[in-house]
């Protein structure tokens, strides 16, 4: 790798870390300052996690505790040092040790929230990366058949899926296929189960297929009707008369030339979808009973678990940041033309 | 010139190319014949839309499936390629014959190095490994005046000046020592000054590889340079057909006229102004009935009215000179030598 490729990827990282501590202190800030507006005071916000039939003692202990009292700029600076230095934690019995990267104990369940999403981030890469191949696959060869044969029934027949496909929401989907293949059929596992590929790669994918298959039928769609698009495009270029002109066979015109060319922007919204999917994919896991972190995400949100929140949002955010800067990495890689600038 | 039944290398007889569009029957080519021999250049003439690119496309096979109806013969060695098989003529295509395009730029795939395509254009016909074909490259863009061709192999087009991108095509289109070589307007997309080395690139290589060249354009400029002979296009047919020698010194076609005098000079006065051939091209839906060239023709009332009526056929002037014209050979030649020629 070039040096400046280097600089160029160190800068990007800076960046991001930059961007991470945007998300956190926004996050961070609406987590406090919403109820803050609404009149709320430490203990009525300590309220929530101190057991239903809690005296205001404890509802005040709790407070204190969870250092309610401290201005939101103190809180959110014990909440970073966590993060790089590690702190301790009193969960009233005993104090905990949480070492770096600490992103805190869940209010609710008392559970240190790095080890949780340690936990569920193999549920959802499993899901993200199985989707995704498949998808990739099926949206991008049904695409260039569409554009080869366009306007023929094929065309019109996937296209039309395609469309439906687009519209159709995985809880429709997702409920649809698991009544029918998991329990009339009995051909694909009941949600909830998950067998890390370590342990079983053929449970594992036993598992997740039916997952994978109503999510990359979603993604599929959208990426038929994009490399349909691009393929109808890049296939009237001049460069693909020369290809043929030099008396390449067609379907090597067609993937060598034609595709090569069609596929930037795929590539483009592919890196941006899988980043996105890596921090959960909320109505998948959802429809189909996956702990992974989109689940995860839900239970923080209804719960008002402030750490959680904070936890899975970051590394979403993560994800996504990194998942741009691999896409702009990959744009040199395919496109020469960028790689001088 | 003249109907002969010797076999040519390369023989085009009643050429009909047809687009069925929604808006009715694009006739692009409307009966041309032309023959060409190995090691002779013949220059395709007419301004955009007269079916001189429809021509080289249907020679070369590289019309789109099912958008064109070819009729009449394309003999390549004897070898007709109309109602070919597809995959008869793409094994022709860039081993025995190759075309050269218009803007090199977008003619070139710009995420493949200038090398990897002329690698890949002489692996389809050649079964070599990449090692050998790369060797092939590099002497090719040497021989096509590409300076320290081992390093710039490795270059993409887009690191091409647009000469060199061209002696890149070129040196692609050679790959393969094809026996008919296309140069579709080889210059129009190239500065002034580097048009005149590619057209002498073509020539010097012509005259090494003994290749038949079509040179496609719309300037007389380029054919007067590399041209045998030449034939003038206008609205799918041939109007004017003949040596560069009849063409340049004795041209007999009303619109040749007009194209040799929209030919800026420099041995002309500057104060005198160009000669512009009134009007555009016609509709080729819509091809003006008689001669095609007749709303524009600034002579037509010299024959009675034949111009609007009667399609002129073409016919022999004399050492196999063929124009499709109504007028009388007096005409022409007092024309010629009064008015046209003085103000050229």
């Amino acid at each position: 790798m070039p040096p400046t490729v280097i600089t160029y990827i160190v800068r990007r990282l800076f960046a991001a870390v930059v961007l991470l501590f945007i998300v956190s202190a926004i996050t961070f800030s609406i987590f406090f300052l919403v109820p803050k507006i609404a009149g709320g005071t430490p203990e009525s916000m300590a309220s929530r996690y101190a057991g239903r039939a809690a005296t205001e003692e404890t509802v005040k202990l709790v407070a204190d505790r969870l250092g309610f009292y401290d201005p939101v700029v103190v809180q959110y600076g014990n909440w970073v040092k966590g993060v790089f230095v590690g702190t301790q934690y009193d969960l009233g019995s005993t104090v905990a040790d949480c070492p770096a990267p600490c992103l805190g104990y869940s209010f609710i369940t008392r559970q240190p929230v790095w080890e949780d999403l340690l936990d569920r981030a193999p549920v959802t890469m499993s899901l993200a990366v199985g989707a995704a191949v498949l998808w990739l696959v099926a949206g991008v060869s049904i695409g260039v058949l569409s554009a080869l044969k366009r306007g023929t029934v094929f065309d019109r027949a996937t296209m039309g899926i395609a469309l439906a496909g687009v519209s159709l929401p995985i809880f429709f989907t997702g409920l649809i296929s698991l009544t029918f293949f998991t329990y009339t059929l009995g051909w694909t596992a009941r949600g909830g189960q998950f067998t890390p590929f370590s342990e079983n790669p053929g449970e594992w994918a036993y598992d997740l297929i039916l997952p994978w298959i109503t999510l990359a039928f979603l993604f599929s769609a959208q990426y038929a009707r994009l490399t349909r698009a691009g393929m109808l495009e890049t296939m009237n270029e001049d460069y693909i008369r020369t290809a043929r002109a030099k008396g390449l066979r067609e379907h090597r015109v067609v993937v060598k030339h034609g595709l090569r060319g069609a596929l930037t922007p795929i590539l483009t919204i592919f890196g941006l979808d899988v980043g996105l999917l890596l921090g959960g994919a909320i109505l998948t896991e959802t429809a189909f009973s996956l702990k992974g972190l989109g689940d995860y995400a839900v239970r923080a949100i209804s719960g008002n678990d402030l750490p959680k929140v904070m936890g899975v949002v970051l590394f979403a955010a993560f994800f996504v940041v990194i998942a741009n800067l691999v896409v702009d990495l990959l744009y040199a890689v395919v496109d020469p033309r960028v790689r001088k600038s | 010139m003249t109907e002969s039944t010797a076999e040519h290398f390369l023989e085009v007889r009643d050429l009909h190319v047809h687009f069925p569009t929604d808006d009715g029957v694009v006739k692009s080519v409307d009966g041309l014949s032309f023959a060409l021999e190995k090691g002779k250049t013949l220059g395709i003439v007419g301004e955009s839309g007269s079916g001189k690119s429809v021509t080289s496309l249907s020679i070369m096979g590289l019309h789109k499936e099912g958008t064109a109806r070819i009729d009449g013969e394309i003999l390549l060695n004897g070898d007709n390629l109309v109602g070919a098989s597809r995959e008869h003529v793409r094994q022709l295509r860039g081993k025995n014959m190759a075309m050269i395009f218009q803007d090199p730029l977008s003619a070139m795939h710009p995420y493949y190095s200038i090398g990897n395509q002329i690698i890949e254009a002489y692996r389809i016909h050649h079964q070599v490994s990449k090692g050998v074909a790369r060797k092939h490259a590099i002497d090719l863009l040497d021989r096509v005046g590409i300076p320290n061709p081992a390093h710039r192999v490795d270059d993409y087009p887009h690191q091409f000046s647009g000469g060199m991108r061209q002696r890149a095509m070129i040196a692609m289109a050679l790959s393969c020592d094809p026996e008919l070589l296309i140069a579709d307007e080889p210059t129009t997309a190239l500065d002034v000054t580097v048009q005149a080395q590619i057209l002498d690139l073509i020539r010097d290589l012509q005259g090494e590889f003994n290749s038949a060249v079509i040179i496609i354009t719309h300037d007389l400029g380029v054919v007067a340079e590399l041209a045998d002979d030449i034939l003038v296009m206008y609205a799918g047919r041939c109007i004017e057909y003949g040596t560069a020698d009849d063409i340049f010194r004795e041209p007999q076609h009303p619109y040749t006229w007009g194209l040799l005098g929209s030919m800026p000079r420099l041995d002309r006065e500057r104060s005198e102004r160009l000669l512009p051939i009134k009007g555009t091209p016609p509709s080729l839906i819509n091809v003006p009935p008689g001669c095609s060239f007749h709303p524009r023709c600034s002579f037509g009332h010299l024959n009675g009215g034949a111009s609007e009526t009667e399609r002129p056929a073409l016919r022999d002037v004399g050492n196999g000179h063929q124009i499709a014209c109504h007028l009388s050979a007096a005409d022409r030649l007092r024309l010629w030598d009064t008015e046209i020629k003085p103000k050229l």
